[in-house]
């Protein structure tokens, strides 16, 4: 680890910013350092206000109140113009490209040095692959950037803060969307970067990455800085502690598995997206009673698509589907959604605010949705509003969704809050078969630990669990048995505990069918 | 007549057409490449037609009253840009439905521009005609005479290029401007940029904002050229709805041409030329089918319009962010 210079003032301070969007109190007083040629880590949970401070840092939200300093100075970041005119870059949690442009456009969009295009270009090319041999910043500069993959998109980005000059780097939760081997790649050009004598600031909420990248960390929590302190001195344990504000259980507590008769079986599956290209290529699989079969892949590789086609939301084009052994893929009347809830398959899908939840309805209706035909909330013709109420109020208490209003449009629970109404919706209809899609999505540590206790609870009932999900620390911590997607197809299965990252990441690649 | 006569004939049928189709297709042309800079900034802009509508008026009106064409082609532009403005500060200000906004604007158009012709000229709604001397000048270019001598190249010059309205040549400038400014420059960069992620414009430190302001503007003055050109160039004074649709057909144009300068162009020249064909057919009577009422021949341009967006343009990919207004994430 590098040492500061004791003498050199913080590479960025901000000292009492304030925040506010409406009558929410995004960042209290927000006081941190970064002191200068090092990584520094800015961690916390959803809403705790850290992509806020840094926003306002790069002039892309307005503070209400409190002071930015660059190298001792202060500055007035009113725009990201004043923020790049100090040196500071940051690249975005979604990319700000123009994914129609090539990547030399989307570098030079802003910094195009002159009225016409020719001669910024040519000095930009130059440049651009200076910086690309000196970071490893490999990428083709005259690609159409939509065309390129997550990992590349990401170093056009970056290439994009150094060619304005940046001595500060911001990065706001550039892991999500990577697979590890990018991952690695990306935290090598950052340290290749504190190398040079940049400053990098990386926002995330995963606590293994602070660990191995950073080397001070600021912990910030509803919107104000709870602890800056230095990595080496600190834990995972620690750290999730801070962040929550409890002691959290970073381990899912489980017992072994025990697999009872088979409920799923998938042969051959084959299942088309919108546009009627070809996601899951023939895809085979088992889930028994009693287990969790989690699917890892990187986002995008068809998992989303055979999670749908398995939910009755997509036709399968093809293959062999069996519920408790009866095949349902010549049954298009029962492989329907409803179809499917009628023969005990409960569903949290991946999306929940577009496919789970009707956001403008209240919690307690969104608590019936797809069951809303039960003679339980009807009366002769109107719906029986009580015993909504009382059916969402008890699965809030049970769940422990904040804030208890049953009558709070859906909108209004932070992300968390929604899931666990989703959640509580699908399984307390005690489903033989529940099939669960990024179930921790957005969602804070805090919530994410009782997520995860009540699916391992319902796996010991004797149900069977499909998990998808892209967080590979979910899928090694819940699951059974492992198998991998990529590309449409199934490339290996791995247990648990013979899942080490590099292996997973690997298959996820495409690289190493199973080893 | 002689073999030879003949074929001066047809080719004189062809220029005449030739020419048709140019005069028919430079309101077009302005009005679609004055949405062509809209649309690719992201701003959505079905106003065309009133702002063309307007233009037209004012410069009917002050050429009229004044007799100075120029004076009338300033108000043009003058009032086309401060609808533009309406516009912008509906939908780039205030982020309100641009459909809603551009429509507002047409109906607007449509019973005000009238209503102060009444008042002004009390002439039932139009402007008195013009003058020869009040309205924009063609170009007399030389060299007829000396030309006119050789086959082929001295008809065309004569009947195509000289004395070919100065808004025309005008027009077509713009086109080869746009073209350039589109792919060379950084206001064309820029402009390309806010259409498809206007976040990705603010976050690199340029406003929004302005840049959509800025286009709106272009589509303001390019609209209201085109206006001027309906009453003071092609036509010689203002008369209800004389843009007729125009607006819309341009719309049609700029997807049918995909959202960019060239194809879109050539869009306007096709339904121009239908237009030109329309005219030389009415009451000319076709082999098998005899004469064939008026207002189905006068049908073509938009029957060719509906084909074509129906089924020939293929999936047109509008600009990512066009009709959204710019609101930032959290």
């Amino acid at each position: 680890m590098k040492v500061p210079m004791p003498q050199h003032p913080p590479a960025l301070e901000t000292r009492g910013v304030n925040k506010w969007f409406g009558a929410n109190h995004a960042n209290r007083d927000v006081s941190l350092a970064v002191p200068k040629g090092t990584i520094h880590g800015v961690i916390g949970e959803n809403g705790a206000g850290k992509s806020t401070i840094m926003s306002i840092v790069y002039g892309y939200l307005p503070a209400d109140g409190g002071t930015i300093l660059v190298d001792g100075r202060p500055v007035a970041v009113r725009s990201p113009r004043d923020a790049l005119a100090a040196g500071i870059g940051m690249v975005h949690q979604h990319f700000m490209l123009v994914d129609s442009f090539s990547v030399l456009e989307n570098v030079l969009l802003g910094a195009e040095g002159g009225v016409t295009l020719a001669a910024g270009m040519a000095r930009a090319r130059a440049e651009l692959t200076r910086l690309a041999r000196d970071y490893g910043l490999e990428v083709d500069l005259d690609r159409p950037v939509g065309e390129l993959p997550v990992g590349a998109q990401q170093r056009v980005e970056i290439l994009k803060a150094l060619y304005r000059g940046a001595d500060l780097l911001i990065l706001d939760e550039p892991t999500g969307v990577l697979t590890p081997q990018e991952t690695d790649h990306l935290f090598r050009i950052l340290r290749a970067l504190r190398g040079q004598g940049k400053t990098v600031v990386i926002i995330t909420h995963k606590l293994r990455e602070i660990m191995e990248l950073t080397d001070n960390v600021t912990v910030m929590r509803r919107g104000q800085v709870v602890a800056n302190v230095a990595t080496a001195d600190t834990s995972r344990e620690a750290l999730a502690e801070l962040m929550v504000g409890r002691k959290v259980l970073l381990r899912v507590e489980k017992a072994p598995a025990m697999p009872g008769p088979a409920v799923l079986e998938v042969s051959g599956l084959r299942v088309r997206d919108g546009a009627g290209v070809e996601r899951v290529k023939g895809v085979g699989l088992t889930v028994r009673a009693g287990e969790i079969v989690g699917i890892a892949g990187v986002s995008g590789n068809g998992q989303s698509e055979l999670l749908e086609a398995l939910a009755g939301m997509r036709p399968p084009a093809g293959g062999s589907v069996r519920l408790r052994g009866q095949e349902l893929a010549d049954r298009p009347d029962r492989f329907t959604a409803r179809g499917l809830r009628a023969l005990g398959v409960g569903h949290v899908p991946e999306d929940r605010q577009r496919v789970g939840l009707v956001t403008s309805f209240e919690a307690q209706e969104c608590a019936i949705l797809g069951h809303q035909g039960d003679p339980a909330f009807n009366g002769r013709l109107l719906m029986d509003r009580r015993a909504l109420f009382d059916r969402c109020a008890a699965e809030m208490d049970a769940y422990d969704v904040r804030p208890r209003d049953p009558r709070l449009p859906a909108a209004n629970f932070s992300g968390g809050n929604q899931q666990k109404i989703v959640l509580a919706r699908e399984m307390e209809r005690n489903p033989d078969l529940l099939l669960v899609g990024q179930p921790t999505r957005g969602v804070d540590i805090g919530a994410i630990e009782f997520i995860h206790r009540r699916l391992v609870a319902l796996r010991d009932q004797g149900k069977a669990i499909l998990l998808v999900s892209v967080e590979l620390d979910e899928i090694r911590a819940l699951s059974d048995r492992i198998l991998v997607m990529f590309d449409g197809r199934l490339v290996g299965e791995v247990a648990p505990d013979e899942a080490d990252e590099r292996r997973l990441g690997l298959m996820m690649a495409g690289v190493a069918e199973a080893a | 007549m002689t073999g030879e006569q003949r074929m001066d004939d047809a080719l004189l049928v062809v220029l005449l057409l030739a020419d048709a189709t140019i005069r028919v297709a430079t309101p077009l042309v302005l009005a679609a490449f004055a949405a062509l800079y809209s649309e690719r900034a992201g701003v959505v802009d079905i106003g065309l037609e009133g702002k063309m509508l307007a233009g037209a008026f004012f410069a009917a009106a002050v050429a009229s009253s004044t007799g100075n064409p120029w004076l009338g082609l300033g108000a043009a532009i003058a009032a086309s840009v401060a609808l533009a403005l309406v516009h912008g500060f509906a939908c780039i200000t205030h982020k309100g439905n641009q459909v809603v906004s551009g429509m507002a604007i047409n109906i607007l158009v449509a019973g005000l521009a009238p209503t102060l012709a009444y008042a002004w000229f009390r002439q039932g709604g139009q402007t008195p005609l013009l003058p020869g001397e009040a309205r924009l000048p063609q170009i007399h270019l030389p060299g007829v005479e000396a030309l006119s001598g050789i086959p082929i190249l001295g008809p065309v010059y004569r009947e195509l290029i000289d004395d070919a309205n100065v808004l025309i040549w005008l027009t077509v400038l713009l086109v080869v401007a746009t073209h350039w400014l589109f792919t060379r420059s950084r206001f064309g960069l820029r402009l390309r940029a806010v259409g498809e992620n206007p976040s990705a414009v603010d976050t690199a430190g340029l406003s929004v904002t302005r840049l959509r302001y800025q286009a709106v503007i272009i589509t303001g003055v390019l609209t209201g050229i085109a206006g001027a050109y309906l009453s003071t160039a092609h036509g010689a004074g203002f008369v209800r709805d004389m843009t007729a649709g125009k607006g819309y057909l341009a719309l049609a144009a700029l997807i049918f041409g995909k959202w960019r300068p060239w194809p879109t162009l050539f869009a306007c020249l096709l339904f121009a030329f239908t237009d030109a064909v329309q005219v030389r057919l009415q009451g000319v009577p076709l082999p098998v089918v005899g004469v064939i009422p008026v207002q189905f021949i006068q049908m073509l341009p938009y029957v060719l319009t509906v084909l074509l967006l129906a089924g020939f343009v293929g999936r047109a990919v509008a600009p990512k962010a066009s009709g959204v207004p710019y609101v930032k994430e959290r």
